[in-house]
């Protein structure tokens, strides 16, 4: 079958965020803040490299971090680092089988018991979280 | 039917239950997604103004349009009470039956359906279910047991209610297949088991009349199975019945990781 007649939603709906609850945005995150981990992980290690080319070429690379965009970044960075770990150990907690309740007779209106509260609350926890480091950061890099 | 005295003394209080006022019908507009691939490879939505009651379900304001204003339109029901899985398509954005979908549920005066995503577009509204059944098929969906051959002086097994209740909401899937159109990694990869066959080789490796856990949890355990689930609990969103598929997937992936027996 020709794959435009599959009706396949691709990745515009995969990270649509908008229409499955807060866990489809919490998956949305996690890809995102992993994804953007990886490039700060390649980024990083291309910057501390420079420290190969002498003094003078780590200087100038370190003085990159010192302006609003670099200090923008790395609290970027700090957020993406905080949720990911947060909503990461969730994560790996409930794909093990934990903490997603437990089976029996459903009740209408059918609410799912593993998308319950202890479920919201990690996910909303890794968002505090990520918030108040991101705030303690710009408060460290941006202060006086 | 007994008959109750009521005292004449105390006044008695009037029912609360009173027939409602008559609700006038409203009228919405209904957009249906039209798709003839024998005739274009075009989508175009045609729109309808359909009368709707308070209880009048988008299936309903579809059958209308095919009574009354286009016969064409291509939708697959049966039932029309969540108990085929014939009637899932994309409501709103997002899918659902459209039998068990009330229109003032929606809260728009403007309805639109669309075929589900996820799966090939035979029609309008009416998709493949080819590779929802053959996946389903796949998970062995019956009880392996040697002893279950019936012979003579053969006993029943006998299950506790506990048992019962390991498996039982995941049973109640009617393969309509919303689960698979939420699911994010069904949007992008074609050769996902998804979460409907996942959540049955569950239902049937909880069962403990089963002995096929080890077969079961071998095919799940593939590059385009169990691990590519990541999740995001889209399906059980959207689930009509309560299978709650994502949690099966998790619990089914205990048992892989070592975390469960
Ligand atoms: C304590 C630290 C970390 C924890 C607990 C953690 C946990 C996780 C978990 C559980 C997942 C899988 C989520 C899923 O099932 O979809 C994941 C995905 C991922 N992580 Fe991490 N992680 C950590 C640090 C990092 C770091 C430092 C990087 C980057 C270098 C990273 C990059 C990624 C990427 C690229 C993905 C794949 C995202 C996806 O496919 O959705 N993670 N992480
Ligand atoms: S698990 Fe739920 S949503 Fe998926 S096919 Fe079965 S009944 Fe439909
Ligand atoms: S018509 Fe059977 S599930 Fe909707």
């Amino acid at each position: 079958m020709a794959e435009q007649f599959s009706n396949r939603e691709g990745i515009k709906g995969m990270i649509n965020p908008t229409r499955y609850g807060l866990e489809r945005v919490a998956y949305w995150m996690q890809r995102l803040s992993g994804l953007g981990l990886l490039a700060y992980l390649i980024g990083h290690i291309y910057e501390t490299s420079t420290i190969l080319n002498g003094k003078a070429a780590w200087n100038n690379m370190l003085s990159l971090t010192q302006t609003p965009g670099g200090h923008l970044v790395l609290v970027i960075v700090i957020g993406m680092c905080v949720f990911h770990t947060g909503n990461g150990i969730r994560l790996m907690i409930s794909e093990g089988g934990k903490g997603i309740g437990r089976p029996g007779q459903p009740e209408y209106p059918y609410r799912a018991s593993s998308l319950n509260y202890k479920q919201r609350l990690c996910i909303w926890v890794s968002i505090a979280l990520a918030a108040l480091a991101m705030m303690y950061g710009a408060g460290v890099l941006l202060g006086d | 039917m007994a008959t109750v005295e009521v005292s004449t003394e105390k006044k008695a209080e009037p029912p609360q239950t009173s027939v409602p006022a008559p609700s006038k019908p409203k009228t919405i507009t209904l957009r249906i997604s039209r798709f003839n691939p024998s005739e274009n490879a075009e989508t175009k939505f045609e729109e309808f103004k359909i009368p709707v009651q308070k209880w009048t379900t988008v299936l309903e304001a579809i059958l209308y349009v095919k009574e009354n204003l286009d016969h064409s339109v291509a939708v697959r029901y049966s039932c029309r009470q969540a108990s085929c899985g014939s009637c899932g398509m994309k409501i709103n954005g997002k899918p659902r039956l459209a039998c068990y979908t009330k229109i003032s549920e929606l809260e728009s005066n403007v309805v639109t359906v669309e075929p589900m995503n996820n799966f090939p577009i035979i029609r309008d509204l009416a998709v493949d279910f080819k590779q929802l059944f053959s996946t389903h098929k796949k998970m062995k969906p019956f009880i392996i047991n040697e002893e279950s051959e019936v012979q003579p002086g053969a006993k029943e097994f006998i299950q506790t209610p506990q048992d019962l209740e390991k498996f039982l909401q995941f049973s109640y899937c009617i393969k309509c297949g919303l689960c698979n159109s939420a699911c994010p990694t069904m949007a992008t990869d074609k050769s996902f088991v998804g979460p409907q066959g996942l959540a049955q080789a569950y239902r049937y490796t909880a069962d403990n009349r089963d002995q096929g856990k080890k077969d079961r949890l071998k095919i799940v355990d593939q590059s385009h199975g169990i691990w590519r689930c990541h999740f995001a609990g889209s399906c059980s969103n959207v689930c009509p019945k309560g299978v709650d598929p994502a949690m099966a997937i998790q619990l089914l992936r205990g048992y892989l990781l070592g975390f469960r027996k």
